[in-house]
């Protein structure tokens, strides 16, 4: 290491209540960003689950349909009408919706219910425990074993229980990558039997899961099932309207800024002030080592190292105290929405980086404005 | 001729305020010498100082250093310069409270750009020629006035300057160790590739001298130039 870099790293570290002053106010920055950005991440992620888990390309649904948690059930000549729209390679109706548990004790649990299309069984989970095929016996339900599994009573292959007053029985147990948002566990049936055995409205097409025959047929598709009077969507576009319904339209994404550019503020204020005081008790040493023959320049890279340095561990502490609560938190509740993404991390240490840069900066003005006749003076 | 300074006027302030700290002032150093500059607070003692050592642009006038005009020079030549030519003692010292002795006496070589080993070498030698071989890894904090003082003289040394100015170097020191440190200089690093300005009002230091010039007012006071065996 250059050795002027070096003697920057003695002055930073051997002063080592503001050392421990500034790593500490920009760990606790960096922890908090993170923390808040991950959570919101987490709940955009969780919120999505459906979209990722039956994994189809694109999505019919009724225009006013913003998230997947919430749909509005579409008349079955929908998915006729979809079917005949030139591009597409199949398409196959999906319901979701709430069910009610009664469990062998006597209680009662929500769940979410899923009814795949009979034919196809298009969308359906990994299985871990059974034969996907056993879907087709009678009452058959597949639970998904996942951190919600345990509200079901942790049911076996055979356990039966009630949903909506009709019999129900766990013909297999499955897997799926995302768990749900609102911490419900997940069955997963024919549509035939969901629509028969969940509280029946005039329409019980949830959504219309079609394969478009080429990625150049997805526009038309649009098109065309958008002058049916719906609104056909790609998962990604899905995903987009779901995250900008939470971001925009629930008010979470606003505090959640507004929590993050606190955290940005309280960061810089105490890193700010601190690396401040810091450059003031070393400013007539830095005259003097401009009247020695430094260059203004070499002065302004000793500090900007100091900041980097305090910046990259302050960064580097936050995500670490931050990545082991999420840690923690979801050992302790399973359902926790929190992901650490490159997205929360990129921003994390964007915002570190400004605390960085706008510290050294209120340092390197004051130290190129010292004047090495001041040391003479005294 | 190591140091010429010819017609040095540099004034502060502006209108009602303007006050001349120095007025047309020559002044020529020759190597092996020890000039001693003296005068009453308010003199231009300093200002002078700071001018020939080209820390501070006068008004007006030359100063050649080691036949270089230095205040022809951009900002960081000069720097450049100072660093390779001059060497300081400051009042206060100015040492760097967080790092040791050693790392303190090294800076002007890690200035230079000198590899780290070669730094810590060189202020260890330096640093026993001070006397103060057993303290290179105490911080200043631990040291006393006077061994603070040759730790700062050690700084200035350590990249062989030819020209080696002081400030005040007892203003902190009681008289004993005050003298000591004035005749270590004299005695080990003045010679005759080398000269030494030393900016004082302690009169129980003036016999170390070799020159001496009296300022008031901003400018030498004629008549009252002392020339002392070298």
């Amino acid at each position: 290491m250059n050795g002027l870099l070096r003697i920057a790293l003695k002055l930073l570290l051997n002063d080592r209540g503001k050392f421990a002053t500034l790593v500490l106010g920009i760990t606790f920055s960096a922890f908090l960003i993170m923390q808040m950005t991950s959570m919101f991440s987490g709940v955009l992620y969780q919120s999505s689950a459906n979209i990722v888990n039956i994994g189809a390309k694109m999505w019919v649904m009724d225009p006013a349909v913003e998230t997947p948690q919430n749909s509005i059930p579409m008349p079955d000549d929908v998915l006729d009408a979809v079917r005949s729209i030139p591009g597409v390679k199949f398409a196959v109706p999906l319901y979701v919706g709430a069910g009610l548990v009664k469990l062998r004790d006597g209680t009662y649990q929500s769940a979410t219910i899923i009814g795949l299309d009979d034919a196809t069984l298009f969308g359906r989970p990994k299985i871990i425990a059974g034969n996907i095929l056993d879907i087709y016996k009678n009452n058959a339900f597949i639970v998904v074993k996942d951190s919600n599994y345990r509200m079901l009573g942790s049911p076996k292959i055979g356990t039966s229980f009630e949903i909506n007053d009709h019999r129900a029985v766990i013909a297999a147990l499955a897997h799926t990558s995302v768990p749900g948002l609102f911490g419900l566990p997940t069955l997963y049936t024919t549509y035939t039997r969901a629509t028969q055995d969940m509280p029946s409205t005039r329409y019980m097409t949830s959504y219309i899961l079609v394969q478009p025959k080429g990625a150049a047929d997805i526009m038309p598709i649009e098109a065309a099932v958008k002058r049916l009077g719906y609104l056909a969507l790609t998962d990604r576009q899905f995903v987009a309207r779901n995250d900008n319904f939470y971001e925009y339209k629930t008010g979470m994404g606003t505090n959640i800024l507004m929590m993050t550019l606190i955290s940005f503020i309280v960061g810089l204020s105490i890193a700010g002030e601190t690396f401040y005081m810091f450059i003031l008790d070393n400013l007539a040493h830095f005259g003097a080592l401009k009247a020695i023959g430094a260059k203004s320049t070499e002065l302004i890279q000793m500090i900007m190292f100091q900041a980097l340095v305090v910046g990259f561990l302050g960064f580097g502490f936050g995500v670490l105290l931050s990545s082991g609560l999420i840690a923690i938190a979801k050992i302790r509740i399973p359902n926790y929405a929190a992901m650490v993404t490159y997205g929360t991390l990129l921003l994390a240490f964007g915002m570190v980086g400004v605390i960085s840069i706008f510290s050294s900066y209120i340092g390197i003005r004051k130290v190129t404005r010292i004047d090495p006749f001041d040391v003479f003076r005294g | 001729m190591i140091l010429t300074a010819t017609g040095i006027t540099k004034h502060f302030g502006e209108a009602q305020s303007l006050t001349y700290a120095l007025r047309d002032v020559s002044l020529s150093v020759d190597f092996g010498e020890m000039l001693y500059i003296v005068g009453p607070s308010g003199s231009g003692k300093t200002t002078l100082l700071s001018i020939i050592s080209g820390i501070l642009r006068p008004d007006a006038g030359r100063v050649v250093v080691k036949d270089r005009d230095i205040w022809s020079l951009d900002a960081d030549s000069l720097a450049g310069f100072r660093l390779q030519t001059i060497g300081f003692v400051f009042q206060d010292y100015h040492l760097f409270p967080r790092l040791t002795a050693l790392e303190n006496v090294a800076i002007p070589l890690i200035l230079r750009r000198e590899p780290w080993g070669k730094c810590l070498a060189d202020a260890g030698k330096m640093l026993q020629i001070v006397g103060l071989a057993q303290k290179q890894t105490l911080a200043p904090v631990k040291l006393s006035g006077g061994e603070q003082q040759r730790v700062a003289i050690a700084r200035a040394i350590v990249a062989e300057p030819d020209l080696l100015i002081l400030d005040e170097p007892t203003a902190s020191l009681d008289g004993e160790t005050g003298r000591k440190i004035v005749a270590f200089v004299k005695e080990n690093i003045l010679n005759e590739h080398r000269a030494i300005i030393i900016v004082t009002h302690d009169s129980r230091i003036y016999e170390y001298a070799t020159r001496m010039i009296r300022m008031e007012d901003g400018r030498i006071v004629p008549g009252q130039e002392a020339v002392y065996e070298k």
